[in-house]
């Protein structure tokens, strides 16, 4: 390798950790405000402006708290846990493109590259969750898993739609075929599916089933303390991030507006939205069953993402693949 | 030590021994659980109470009648006026006490913003459980502070008042509050209630939770001895407001609410309504108070004949009885509460098996409890 590439590599991906970073830090504050105001409170306000002190206070307890493992736990796999976490979350980041040609890697099949790292969180999460040794975290990792197996399909499914009418894998593309149409125009049945089982990738309402506060106590991370339950933290907020980017990616035009020149401003202004809209349902919707999920899943999201490429398909070759 | 048998899971593989409570998010106090769970669904349930016990009965046996007053109010800590009134309406009876006519409409206006308090607490608790992130909990809460005020302003506290005595209450409510009063209750509530109604019954995903999960028919209710609620959501309009009315009650034009499901969702329904309806008594109350004393002289030491009774009244959860025996001394012989909760909490073994774990949350929050009635 080159100094250059050497030099790229490593600012970029200190750049992506610090993305990370930030984005959880300022995600959680602004969830806070957001659902306190949602719930006619104000959230955090004493210190700093607007409470904004608040995320060095939270950061420096969080370090500072004594890291417990669990008696009976597999010790190994207890302290393996948050990194299997925290690996995919950030390694599914580099092959994000955030302005025209600007990504850590641009690759050719950047979609299929970051489905890949997405998927392996929940198993981390059953990892976590059976090496715990506690009922409670070993049925959060359970659900997490029984998620993954709903959700995943339909939200592929819904995703091959777009692949389908951009004829790339490649995020550049993807969004470059947006610069006059975006997919949710074309594909809104696509949009509905992709971004129900984004919620539930993300573990948000109303699909936050591995970790519902009022049945199992915390779900698979009850029994972490300190900086692993930050990294775990720091993994769920990686999905929200990925999740809302791909949402913004696929559907919504990424870094294209109408009658105005394509900005990286566009695709952040379009993930902050998609996350505020997360913390909106969150604070409005209870939780599902799980049963009710995977029905959801399986009887409605699954047939519709079928039809959904069925239309795309159909429309895709009557039309041509360039007007579609 | 609690015994447990486990029976054999299906398919031959272990059950699971899971102890929810008495320290979990959502047992409202420190019930606590014990539950054989095959994966996720319910196989056998055992309630295990007796974490909050105080001894407020015994207790009771060492002070005077007047006394145990300040006991009451921490038996059921959601429904304060309720267990005061009880208490109050037993010994009066023992000792032959006729309250003036104004103490008993103003023991029945604060016995029923109080039952509009308890259902709220009850709505804040089961929507926890249900999985918000605690909008309708502060919703609910906040209107619960709107009727604290008026329970400051009119007994001078706002959870623990120790306002009834015996032969009537301690203090007037001031003339400049009724007003206030009505209009929160007349205007200002029923336009929460629809919020609160919006928030629960009129949600998809909560109907989707609640229908037909933990059914119990009227038959079941009747012979386990379930009140309240509970046992209205499933048919019988029993209600001892009605059926054998006290206070003020008689003078009331009030509607019992019923429900012919009796699933979770229907129990929801049966409260939501009664927060209505208990509104509607108050401004009736409000608007007709008679004048006159709030008590009667009643002797410090007082001493009511050798004898016992046993008083019924309906509290916000059930049928609360007390049973007081008197040996003719300034002390009670023996105290003793019915909690309607404790009967209803008995249901749970025969409700929970073969429910997920989500629904068995949904169920005993459904019944609301109040840990400190069932251990006293």
């Amino acid at each position: 390798m080159s100094a250059a590439l050497w030099v790229h590599t490593v600012v970029g991906l200190v750049a992506l950790l610090a993305l990370l970073a930030g984005v959880t830090l300022v995600g959680v504050w602004w969830e806070r405000k957001f659902i306190g105001h949602l719930q006619r409170r104000r959230g955090p306000l004493h210190h700093g402006w607007h409470g904004l002190l608040q995320l060095p206070a939270d950061m420096i307890k969080m370090v500072g708290k004594e890291d417990t493992v669990p008696a009976a736990a597999d010790r190994l796999l207890f302290q393996f846990g948050p990194v299997a976490a925290i690996v995919p979350a950030y390694a599914a980041l580099v092959a994000l493109t955030f302005a025209p040609g600007v990504a850590l890697v641009d690759m050719s099949h950047g979609l299929l590259y970051v489905f890949a790292f997405e998927t392996m969180l929940p198993l981390a999460f059953a990892l976590i969750g059976w090496s715990c040794a506690n009922k409670f975290t070993l049925l959060g990792g359970l659900r997490a898993a029984a998620q993954l197996i709903s959700y995943e399909i339909p939200m592929l499914l819904a995703a091959l739609g777009v692949v389908l009418a951009a004829q790339s894998m490649g995020l550049t593309t993807i969004i470059n075929a947006q610069t006059g149409v975006w997919y949710i125009v074309k594909q809104p049945l696509g949009f509905a599916i992709f971004s129900i089982a984004m919620l539930a990738e993300m573990n948000r309402s109303p699909f936050d089933l591995p970790e519902a506060e009022s049945e199992l106590v915390a779900g698979y991370m009850t029994e972490y303390s300190g900086m692993k339950f930050g990294f775990v933290q720091l993994a769920e907020y990686s999905v929200l991030l990925v999740g809302s980017y791909l949402i913004a990616a696929l559907f919504l035009g990424g870094w294209n507006m109408p009658f105005l020149p394509a900005s990286w401003l566009w695709l952040a202004l379009k993930i902050v939205l998609l996350m505020t809209a997360t913390m909106w349902i969150r604070g409005t919707f209870p939780r599902l069953r799980v049963d009710t999920l995977t029905q959801l899943s399986w009887k409605w999201l699954l047939p519709a993402a079928l039809l959904n490429i069925m239309l795309v398909a159909a429309l895709a070759l009557a039309l041509g693949p360039k007007l579609y | 030590m609690v015994n447990f048998e486990r029976t054999d899971a299906p398919g031959g593989t272990e059950t699971l021994l899971l102890n929810v409570g008495p320290q979990h998010p959502s047992t409202h106090g420190v019930l606590h659980f014990m539950l054989e769970m095959a994966g996720e669904r319910v196989v056998n349930a055992k309630p295990v109470i007796g974490y909050l016990h105080r001894g407020i009965e015994k207790l009771a046996e060492d002070r005077t009648w007047q006394q145990v007053m300040v006991l009451t109010d921490r038996q059921d800590y959601v429904a304060q006026f309720s267990n005061e009134w009880a208490y109050c309406r037993a010994v009066e009876r023992l000792a032959g006490i006729e309250v003036p006519e104004r103490a008993e409409w103003l023991r029945t206006l604060m016995c029923e913003l109080n039952r509009i308090t308890s259902h709220l607490i009850w709505y804040a608790g089961v929507t926890m459980d249900i999985g918000t992130l605690g909008t309708p909990f502060i919703y609910a809460w906040e209107t619960r502070e709107r009727i604290f005020d008026f329970f400051e302003a009119v007994t001078g506290a706002r959870i623990m008042p120790n306002w009834m005595r015996i032969g009537g209450v301690r203090t007037d409510i001031d003339a400049g509050l009724l007003a206030p009063m009505r209009a929160f209750l007349a205007d200002d509530f029923p336009k929460e209630c629809d919020v609160f109604e919006a928030l629960l019954t009129g949600n998809e995903i909560v109907v989707s939770r609640m229908k037909g999960v933990g059914v119990y028919t009227a038959e079941e209710c009747i012979h386990l001895g379930i009140t309240g609620p509970f046992l209205r959501a499933s048919g019988p309009a029993r209600d001892l407001r009605r059926d054998a009315p006290y206070g003020a009650y008689d003078k009331l034009d009030f509607e019992v609410c019923t429900d012919d499901v009796g699933d979770s969702l229907a129990r929801c329904r049966v409260r939501l309504r009664e927060l209505r309806e208990s509104a509607r008594m108050c401004v009736q109350l409000i608007d007709r108070m008679p004048e006159g004393e709030i008590a009667v002289k009643v002797p410090r030491a007082l001493k009511p004949p050798a004898g016992d009774c046993y008083v019924r009244t309906e509290s916000p959860r059930g049928e609360l009885g007390v049973f007081v025996a008197s040996d003719g001394s300034a002390k009670p012989y023996r105290y003793r509460v019915r909690s309607p909760i404790f009967y209803n909490l008995s249901a749970m073994p025969r409700l929970l098996p073969g429910h997920l774990l989500a629904d068995m949350l949904v169920i005993f929050g459904g019944i609301d409890t109040s840990m400190g009635e069932i251990d006293r």
